[in-house]
């Protein structure tokens, strides 16, 4: 996360804004939220006190990504939308919500009092709570987007590096298998790769790679191609350095900035991809809540006017996290580009 | 001025100009109070460093300040008229054909996917009404005046087709197309080759005369105005500081600032033992970090509190010559006859044994034709380096001159290690270097070679502080590994190139250009090198602080008896500070000898030329008057024989075009690369002599 | 020219060959030939079989022999036109791919029909001037309509035009022929998430044109403003919008496998996913291939349309 450097009083906040703070705050919402997600069946009943420390952290990486991107209107309203859905994945589990796969009254609309349950946003066929569902569902699209997209940037910019600072042959074959990868198109690659390895999570990191890296390494390595014709790689060179510590010290930390506005993006276009594939049965499966899987179901039962809102409230859900992200893209860009 | 000029009405006239810049921060002041008037037939001058607002008046007079810029205030008079009070529709009827401009980057000016015949034909079409074949065969003419040759070819070519000094040429050819009154010139050849740039001065020099247009011409560089301007304008930071004649302003400038700017270029009779450059101290204010008062008040000798910063300064008219303004509050005071600043004399030191020496080194690429992949593909010789020798010994300066494509970056790659060598030996003490790429030399070696990046703002690797990148470099070279030890020599590093210690921790961003260079000099000196090579460090930098870069850069050098190498394309610095000098072109070297062999006769018809394309800011000194033709050919493809003899005004048919050269042994070490007779040699005119007396008087 | 078009034809088979031995190989496990036997002859029928016999079965439909002639002899089959059997629909691959693409190709020229106008207008329009209030409400609707998945956009449109309003049919199955009406919602989809891009794409290099020093040069030049954007920036702003477009094709073909499932539109897509999911092989192959080829195709025109386009590299 782009953190800017302010000289003048150094308030906790400031020294909180540092890139070590901030990476350790991350760091403290993300695993706990991960371990939650694909390990929590086996964390047993106390598995939602792993959450416990991610909730503050949350919330403190809020405050200092609003006041580090205030200057952006853009930026914030992005910010928000993307931290009010990791607020509500890292604490679904003591907001005083149904339980998210319990049949209760199946076909209720929104606003109705059934007994002596009030449905905000109604049950679905089965008679669960949509608004524990949509809240619940957002938990496992966050945390599989986010390493599915993490893991192609590693994998992206690494052979990027490899392939724009080395050049000559490394080159021609790594650009010569991303053509390859990239003539497929994205829908028809994760189609052929899940089919291949069979719906997963862990699968859909995987095709997500194997989709989103070779576009990733383009990037990287045109900057890379860029950046080694600079002054400090040949001072760099001309000290008798070693390919791997100009790859990791002198070009990687200058290529960050462009990369982290496409990384906002691609997160977009990775959670809209598991929302997608879910909802055709490739993705992830029943019956724990997923807005996918919440649209996949409702389209076979619900197509009538007044059981609308069950196809509703996951696409809107989606959407608002996916504008989030590019929200969060265009105001990043903006800013770079002010500089 | 003459009685009749004096009634005719200003071509311009610029009164109590007022532009700021829109930004984040508030509003900006670009320009403040700027007055200027042009006659008509007249040359001004506007000269000044990076941020003075130079370009920004040219614009302005244009009435083209983009989004975020505006004209608060006072009027832009053309011919009796204010522009500012102009509707859209007649500004659009004036520009282009009433003022016409031409810019700095000829390349980025012309439009990439219009051929040129295209886009000379749109002004007369526009302005004057012309059918499309009029106006084509009107472009044709007028590239056949700007001394284009085979004008029908560039017509239907697009920019990319024609080099960079043709492209200008277009784009004058584009300006002059109506017959403009007055016409811009914003640094016209600042991105063009030395040979290259005084054809263009020639060809202004001569428009002046035959259309009688007014010019404006902008540039930093005191020389070029002093050739092409009849009067001048001196900014600094926003403001006009001295305005006048220019022989008034060259010879009696009246401010300091003026003073210290020419204090600080190496003009003929500078000498970095006897007469080194004095540096005028500090740096450019950032245009919302003025002072009050004086812009120049910190940085100048003369300052006084009280007189200085008490509110905005006017302009004052010298006594005696009321066209001659300054914008000094105590240049009555100043004995500008006196406080000459005068740099410290220094001994000369004796150069020691043979450091490096380089005995027909030759590097060749090859350069594949685009096949399909493996197949089909032919291969090329790029000759950047042939045969190159010569030697340098411990303490002193050799300084390697050349334009673009000479090879002098090839030679420094090979030199560094990151290429080898075709042919030919490097040796480096005892070391064979030629052959022996950076990662199998050890780091003894590495550390005793180091070099100077030429561009500040691609020196520092943005995103590490200062510090450590001076460290990764005293570890690396095995000089200290301990961290106090290591942050010890950092902090005497610091020390010797004059930053302060806590700029360790700063990033690059955080510096200007000047201190960054410095960074760079602290970091190339930091293994206790025996050789460093300068790739024009200073040449990207404010003339005013390009001084004080250099003088450090020879200080240090000086102080730990350092040899340099240093690569320029500027014969006046050379001048000043090298030993001994080495004439590049297209790979060969033309001419090597001392310093005071290569500026006297006998030369090399090259450095002739170059000697002679060099402007020179110095009314005292007269030059002789040898403009090249054509451009440099392309290293890919070399003409036969002598690499010169395609621009060479001795070209002798069926021998320089045939054979390469012998080498002329003048004694000395002083060699020249030519077929020409030595005694013709030696018998040609010094290039750059004082200016007669008989002369003067004319 | 002619050499750049050479090379990259050389390269478009290059790549067409590593996909299909990729797509050749990761379906010729033991698994996968095993599920072929149940579709061909019954799981019952397969379940009862000896080894023996499953061998022989195996050498009938040619699958004992090593891999690299069994690719080849798929190669030679599908480059003379045949590309297997669908055991799900119960029809040769070919002429069935060959419908759907029809019905697919008949949607993608709608969606470029619309999306091409519309997304260059509103992109030169907001780069002209930029910063400006039209620039930034033109900005702000494609960042909006991109941020709306295709499922979600599908979602939204079949629930006001569809069930609400009742002016459009739900599905588009096409049961009753071709009818206009059961197109509109799924191309209205897929221009919806499609055209922001390309807009905003315009729109940066139009504005990067507009800021461009020759666009100084030609208004200092005084040319009317008309001319100025005519004339001087749209051919250049237009050379980078235009290879994304072609490019787009790429993205369509991804969109419509949501779109034409979710409106159940028999088309390319539709078939792919059924195929996957039943799994029909060689129809999922079929389809992969073909779908690359467009792909691989459609880079090259981009690519040569690109060279045509820029001056700068077709007289290098």
């Amino acid at each position: 996360m782009a953190v800017t450097e302010i000289q003048s009083g150094p308030s906790l906040l400031d020294r909180l804004s540092r890139p070590k703070p901030v990476i350790a705050l991350a760091l403290l919402l993300w695993l706990p939220l991960t371990a939650y997600v694909m390990f929590g069946h086996r964390l047993g009943s106390g598995a939602q006190n792993v959450l416990l420390p991610a909730i503050p952290a949350t919330v403190l990486l809020y405050v200092l990504g609003v006041r580090a991107f205030r200057e952006s209107r853009v930026a914030v309203i992005g910010l928000t939308l993307v931290f009010f859905w990791l607020l509500m994945a890292v604490s679904a589990p003591y907001l005083p919500l149904m339980d998210p796969n319990k049949p209760i009254a199946p076909f209720t609309t929104p606003f109705t009092e059934r007994g002596d349950l009030f449905f905000w946003l109604g049950t679905d066929f089965k008679g669960r709570d949509m608004l524990s569902r949509m809240i619940w569902g957002c938990q496992r699209v966050l945390v599989w987007g986010v390493t599915a997209t993490m893991v192609a940037y590693v994998v992206g910019a690494m052979f990027g590096l490899i392939s724009g600072y080395l050049a000559g042959w490394w080159d021609e074959i790594i650009s010569f298998v991303a053509n390859v990868l990239l003539s497929f198109p994205v829908m028809v690659l994760f189609i052929v790769i899940l089919n291949y390895l069979g719906p997963s999570g862990f699968n859909i990191v995987v095709a997500v790679t194997f989709a989103s890296a070779p576009a990733i390494m383009r990037i990287v390595r045109g900057l890379a191609l860029d950046i080694k014709t600079r002054d400090y790689v040949y001072a760099a060179q001309t000290r008798g350095e070693h390919p791997l510590y100009i790859m990791i010290f002198e070009l990687l930390p200058n290529v960050r900035g462009p990369i982290i506005v496409d990384a906002c993006l691609r997160l977009g276009y990775t959670t809209v991809a598991i929302t997608t594939l879910t909802f055709l049965g490739l993705g992830l499966q029943p019956p724990d809540p997923d807005w996918g899987l919440m649209i996949r179901e409702s389209a076979r039962t619900a197509m009538l006017w007044k059981f609308s809102y069950m196809l509703l409230v996951p696409a809107l859900a989606v959407s608002s996290l996916i504008l989030g992200f590019n929200l969060l893209a265009d105001g990043l860009r903006e800013m770079s580009l002010r500089d | 001025m003459s009685a009749e000029a004096a009634e005719q009405v200003p071509v311009l006239e610029c009164r109590n100009l007022c532009i700021s810049y829109y930004t984040r921060a508030g509003e900006i002041p670009a320009v403040v109070d700027f007055n200027l008037k042009l006659m008509p037939g007249e040359a001004h001058g506007i000269v000044g460093e990076s941020g003075c607002g130079k370009s920004t008046v040219a614009l302005a007079i244009m009435q083209y300040m983009g989004r975020n810029g505006a004209i608060v205030g006072g009027e832009i008079l053309f011919e009796g008229r204010d522009m500012r009070q102009m509707s859209e529709e007649e500004l659009r009827q004036i520009r282009g054909s009433r003022i016409a401009m031409v810019y700095q980057e000829p390349m980025a000016s012309l439009n990439p996917s219009m051929t040129i015949g295209d886009q000379l034909a749109e002004v007369p079409i526009y302005h004057d009404g012309l059918s499309e074949r009029e106006a084509l065969a009107r472009a044709e003419e007028m590239l056949a005046k700007v001394r284009l040759p085979d004008p029908k070819r560039i017509l239907a070519s697009y920019p990319h087709q024609i080099s960079g000094g043709q492209q200008q040429r277009v784009v004058i050819a584009m300006a002059l197309l109506s017959n403009p009154k007055l016409l811009l010139l914003d640094e016209p050849t600042t991105a063009l080759d030395v040979t290259v740039e005084a054809g263009i001065v020639e060809l202004i020099n001569e428009i002046a005369e035959e259309f009688g247009t007014s010019m404006i011409y902008i540039s930093h560089n005191l020389g070029l105005i002093l050739e092409t301007c009849d009067r001048l304008t001196v900014m600094y930071s926003g403001e006009a500081v001295e305005v006048g004649d220019i022989h008034d302003v060259f010879d009696e400038m009246r401010h300091p600032y003026t003073r210290g700017l020419f204090g600080s270029i190496p003009l003929p009779g500078a000498d970095k033992n006897a007469h080194p450059l004095v540096a005028i101290p500090g740096q450019l204010p950032l245009p919302h970090e003025r002072p009050r008062g004086c812009n120049f008040g910190p940085r100048c000798t003369f300052f006084r509190t009280g007189v200085c910063d008490a509110g905005p300064l006017p302009m004052h008219a010298v006594p005696g010559d009321a066209d001659h303004r300054v914008r000094c509050e105590r240049f009555e005071e100043i004995d500008w006859n006196r406080d000459l600043p005068k740099g410290e004399a220094k001994p000369p030191v004796e150069p020691g044994d043979v450091v490096l020496s380089v005995e027909d080194m030759t590097k060749h690429y090859l350069i594949e034709e685009g096949g399909l992949f493996v197949v089909g593909g032919s291969e090329r010789v790029v000759k950047a380096n042939e045969k190159l020798s010569f030697t340098a010994r411990e303490a002193e300066t050799v300084a390697i001159v050349g334009e673009s494509g000479c090879g002098k970056s090839t030679f420094a790659k090979v030199l560094m290690g990151l290429e080898d060598a075709t042919d030919g030996k490097v040796m480096l003490g005892n070391v064979e270097l030629g052959g022996l790429p950076v990662q199998r030399r050890n780091a003894e070696t590495i550390s005793k070679l180091q070099m100077v990046f030429q561009n500040p703002f691609d020196t520092l690797n943005p995103s590490h502080s200062v510090g450590s990148q001076i460290a990764r470099v005293i570890r690396k070279f095995g000089v200290a590994s301990k961290d106090e030890e290591v942050e010890a020599i950092v902090h005497r590093l610091l020390d010797t190139v004059k930053l302060p210690r806590d700029f360790a921790r700063r990033k690059p961003r955080q510096l200007s250009g000047g201190q960054k260079q410095r960074v760079g000099i602290a970091r190339a000196f930091a293994g206790n090198p025996k050789v460093v090579i300068a790739d024009e460090p200073v040449s990207a930098l404010d003339v005013s602080v390009q001084a004080a870069v250099t003088e450090l850069l020879m200080d240090i050098q000086r102080q730990n008896r350092t040899t340099m190498l240093f690569i320029s394309h500027d014969l006046s610095v050379v001048r000043y500070l090298a030993d001994r000098v080495v004439v590049m072109y297209l790979g060969r070297i033309m001419e090597q000898g001392t310093t005071e062999d290569i500026f006297a006769p006998p030369y090399h018809p090259y450095t002739e030329a170059l000697l002679a394309a060099v402007p020179i800011a110095d009314t005292r000194i007269e030059k002789r008057h040898i403009v090249l033709k054509g451009e440099i050919p392309s290293p890919t493809n070399p003409p036969k024989g002598c690499p010169f003899s395609t621009r060479c005004p001795y070209m002798m048919p069926g021998t320089c075009d045939a054979e390469l050269p012998p080498l002329r042994d003048f004694g000395e070490g002083h060699r020249i690369l030519c077929h020409l007779d030595p005694a013709e040699l030696t018998a040609m005119e010094p290039v750059i002599k004082p200016k007669s007396e008989a002369a003067e008087r004319l | 020219m002619l050499k750049l078009i050479l090379r990259r034809l050389v390269q478009m088979v290059l790549i067409m060959a590593v996909s299909s031995l990729l797509l050749f190989a990761i379906f010729d496990t033991p698994e996968f030939k095993k599920r072929l036997a149940v579709q061909e002859l019954g799981g019952f029928a397969v379940s009862a079989l000896t080894e023996e016999s499953y061998k022989s079965w195996l050498a009938g439909r040619g699958l004992d022999v090593p891999f690299h002639q069994r690719y080849l002899n798929w190669v030679g089959n599908i480059l003379s036109g045949d590309f297997g059997f669908s055991y799900e629909k119960n029809r040769p691959v070919g002429p069935l791919l060959a419908d759907r693409l029809a019905n697919t190709g008949i949607l993608a020229f709608f969606v470029f029909a619309l999306m091409i106008p519309l997304s260059l207008i509103l992109g030169i329009l907001a780069g002209m001037k930029e910063g400006s209030l039209q620039d930034r409400s033109i900005s702000f609707i494609s960042v909006f309509t991109t941020s709306i998945p295709e499922i979600a956009s599908a979602i939204l449109l079949t629930v006001i035009f569809a069930l609400g309003l009742g002016w459009l049919p739900v599905k588009s199955a096409m049961i009753g022929g071709f009818s206009f009406r059961e197109l509109v919602l799924p191309v209205l989809t897929l221009v919806i998430y499609d055209f922001g891009y390309v807009a905003r794409m315009t729109r940066a290099s139009m504005a990067e044109v507009m800021t461009s020093q020759y666009i100084r040069t030609a208004i200092l030049k005084g040319l009317p403003y008309r001319r100025v954007v005519m004339r001087h920036a749209l051919r250049n702003a237009l050379i980078a919008p235009f290879t994304l477009i072609v490019l787009q094709l790429n993205w369509l073909l991804s969109g419509v496998v949501v779109v034409e499932v979710f409106f159940e539109y028999n088309g390319f897509g539709k078939l792919l996913l059924e195929a996957a999911l039943f799994p029909d092989v060689e129809v999922v192959q079929a389809c992969t291939l073909v779908a690359v080829a467009v792909a691989v195709l459609s880079q090259i025109i981009s690519d040569i349309g690109y060279t045509f386009l820029n001056p700068r590299i077709r007289f290098a």
